[in-house]
């Protein structure tokens, strides 16, 4: 190599750095870190959808990594990714909030945004889905179609977010069916196909003619789908697996999120914020209805929809009785964010004690 | 009563997959393999199974592809632990990893197919029997099939010359090759034994339990088959009523929640692995009485010039 050439490559070089540098200005790359594989057909699968949504719409590149544990790993992946060249970082497991907090430190000018977590940063916003006001809806379709006025609950762990799901399917259903009654079967675990169907069986041979989980496999809907009686989906529309016995499914929608976040990080008009979304913001997304349901139960959950959309109704506005009869809401107040946030209590109409 | 038949229905389905696979790696660890990659083989049994169903819709072929896809993990096994003198431990874990990720990666464009269950085939006659019809004799193949195996492998174990060398060669390998046995080819056999049954585990639980394909959806019941065959002091009588008492009390306790009994349901939850400490604490007491039923050369490397 003589001299020319080296005088060439150091200019192109120069050249290139450069050119390179006012690209941290821009946007050309959004990462996405997620808990479980993008073939669990359920949380994770939502939020590469909403990566693929991205991609489409505002046509720039996505790097993502799946089955992150949400260990010292987390960290390791994503300064990965902030040093790589992503600009905005989506960090989608309750898991990487201390991660994400800590990268985002090291990375002034990457944007992070964080799910399901409270920790925020100049840098760092978080986002979440109020699931509750789906349970609302679905609540009001088993109020309806329940012959045995018993509902049987799959759900995973007792923390706040399920049991502000059971809680807001209960007030619901009761609405219009003040005689049911919602029995639960804890699972302790997430994800666990064998023992999520064996859950819904034996809830099912305990008497319970609409099941509904709050786990992530689509096996207590085959279990329904075997026996003959309803259920409803989670996190995605699961009608393939069961097409006579889904009434309808909670579905988590990213998709419009993801693509104004990060396209207010291309504006530059992105802000740190926190976004717990609903049903209005299109974050929480029903499916369509299974043949099953009647015209008049359709036309109550699409009222009950609508009235969350525009405010008139609030899943957990008062009266609210908790499991002992007695009013912890009382009539025209409305349990506030906080509270629904912490909630470690079942309302009137669930069977059995709350595991501590 | 109709709650109770139910139960017991829901028992034996659970029971089912921890059998097969708790079965398998009993002959492989009579033969002396300590095989700890029985998850990894049931996954890739469960993804083959499921994937054989997709494509030619016949619940024959499934069941036939997911104890193929079984076995063939555990020849990677034998390749590595028998052939090569690998340790036995190191590389069952290494194919429990290894059979996690495959199947993964084989399964992604089956998430999300349907499948509709093996076939019920009720005995004639027998199936019409009140309660004791619907409870014994209205299953699927694999069910039945479950059933008759701790009955071939005890007979196969005590009774044939075959089972009595396979257990010479568990116990002491030198002893059975300076009798002119070839002990690598038996445990390689035995092994590949385990790994079929392993798959048929895996089969049922993507073509009957839960009939859809979905990663790791075997949940960890290999780590429950393999403190099954512990638990059993390597019996395969005392395996199958070892599998029904852990079906039994997972499902019992998801009953107990239905039926609203105020125990902690983690702590239920644990019943199972309790138990198993318990049993392994109660037969360890008596050292001879396990020690005629554990092979001595579990996990032992065999060389032949050694």
């Amino acid at each position: 190599m003589n001299r020319k050439t080296l005088n060439k490559l150091a200019a192109a070089i120069a050249a290139g750095v450069f050119l390179a540098a006012p690209a941290h200005a821009q946007v050309d790359n959004a990462g996405f870190v997620y808990v479980g594989p993008i073939g669990d057909h359920g949380w994770t699968y939502r939020h590469d959808v909403g990566r693929l949504a991205v991609e489409r719409e505002l046509g720039i590149d996505t790097t993502f990594v799946e089955s992150v544990s949400e260990g010292a790993d987390a960290e390791r992946v994503i300064r990965k990714l902030a040093a790589g060249g992503s600009d905005i970082i989506f960090t989608t497991s309750f898991g990487f909030m201390n991660p994400t907090i800590r990268v985002a430190k090291q990375f002034p000018q990457v944007k992070f945004e964080h799910a399901t977590g409270y920790k925020r940063a100049a840098n760092v916003s978080t986002y979440s889905g109020r699931f509750y006001e789906g349970r609302a809806v679905i609540g009001t379709i088993a109020g309806h179609m329940t012959r045995t006025g018993q509902i049987g609950y799959v759900a995973s762990h007792p923390i706040p977010e399920v049991v502000r799901g059971i809680n807001a399917f209960t007030l619901a259903m009761r609405k219009v069916n003040p005689e049911a009654t919602v029995k639960v079967v804890w699972i302790n675990s997430w994800y666990d196909p064998g023992k999520e169907g064996d859950a819904a069986k034996a809830l099912i041979d305990d008497g319970a003619d609409i099941i509904t989980q709050h786990t992530d496999s689509p096996a207590p809907l085959q279990v329904a789908q075997q026996r003959g009686v309803h259920a409803f989906g989670q996190a995605s529309d699961m009608i393939a697996f069961a097409p006579k016995a889904q009434l309808t499914a909670i579905i988590d929608n990213w998709d419009r999120y993801y693509v104004e976040r990060v396209k207010a990080a291309m504006d530059g008009t992105w802000k740190s914020a926190d976004m717990w979304g609903g049903i209005r913001s299109g974050m929480v997304e029903m499916a369509p209805y299974g043949d099953a349901v009647p015209a008049d139960v359709r036309a109550a959950a699409d009222a009950v929809a609508a009235a969350i959309v525009d405010g008139r109704l609030h899943p957990f506005a008062g009266p609210v009785n908790n499991q002992a009869g007695e009013q912890v809401v009382a009539p025209g107040e409305t349990l506030n964010d906080k509270a629904l946030l912490g909630m470690d209590w079942y309302v009137e109409g669930v069977q059995g004690r709350l595991p501590k | 009563m109709d709650l109770l038949i139910a139960a017991m229905l829901t028992i034996i389905t659970a029971a089912t997959p921890l059998l097969y696979a708790a079965l398998g790696e009993l002959v492989a660890e009579k033969s002396g393999v300590l095989n700890l990659g029985v998850e990894g083989m049931i996954l890739l049994g469960a993804v083959c199974g499921f994937a054989a169903v997709t494509f030619t819709g016949n619940a024959a072929a499934g069941i036939a592809a997911g104890a193929l896809g079984g076995a063939a993990l555990s020849s990677v096994f034998a390749l590595l632990a028998l052939g090569l003198q690998a340790s036995q431990v190191a590389t069952g874990l290494a194919l429990t990893i290894f059979g996690t990720g495959l199947s993964a990666l084989l399964g992604q464009d089956l998430v999300g197919a349907a499948y509709d269950g093996l076939p019920k085939l009720a005995v004639p006659l027998l199936s019409e029997i009140p309660l004791a019809g619907a409870l014994l004799f209205h299953h699927d193949i694999l069910v039945y099939g479950s059933l008759a195996l701790p009955a071939a492998v005890a007979w196969f174990l005590t009774r044939t010359r075959a089972g009595l060398v396979l257990r010479a060669v568990g116990d002491s390998h030198e002893v059975a090759h300076a009798m002119g046995y070839p002990v690598i080819r038996i445990r390689c056999l035995a092994t590949l034994f385990g790994g079929a049954c392993a798959g048929l585990a895996g089969a049922y639980l993507s073509l009957a339990y839960s009939p859809l394909w979905i990663e790791n959806m075997s949940a960890g019941r290999g780590w429950i088959a393999l403190a099954l065959v512990v638990f059993a002091t390597w019996r395969p009588w005392r395996a199958l009523a070892g599998a029904y008492l852990f079906g039994g009390i997972t499902i019992a306790q998801l009953h107990a929640q239905a039926l609203g009994v105020a125990i902690p349901s983690q702590i239920m939850s644990m019943l199972p692995y309790l138990a198993t400490i318990a049993v392994l604490v109660l037969i360890s007491r008596d050292k001879s009485k396990i020690k005629r039923n554990a092979p001595a050369c579990i996990g032992r490397a065999f060389h032949p010039s050694s």
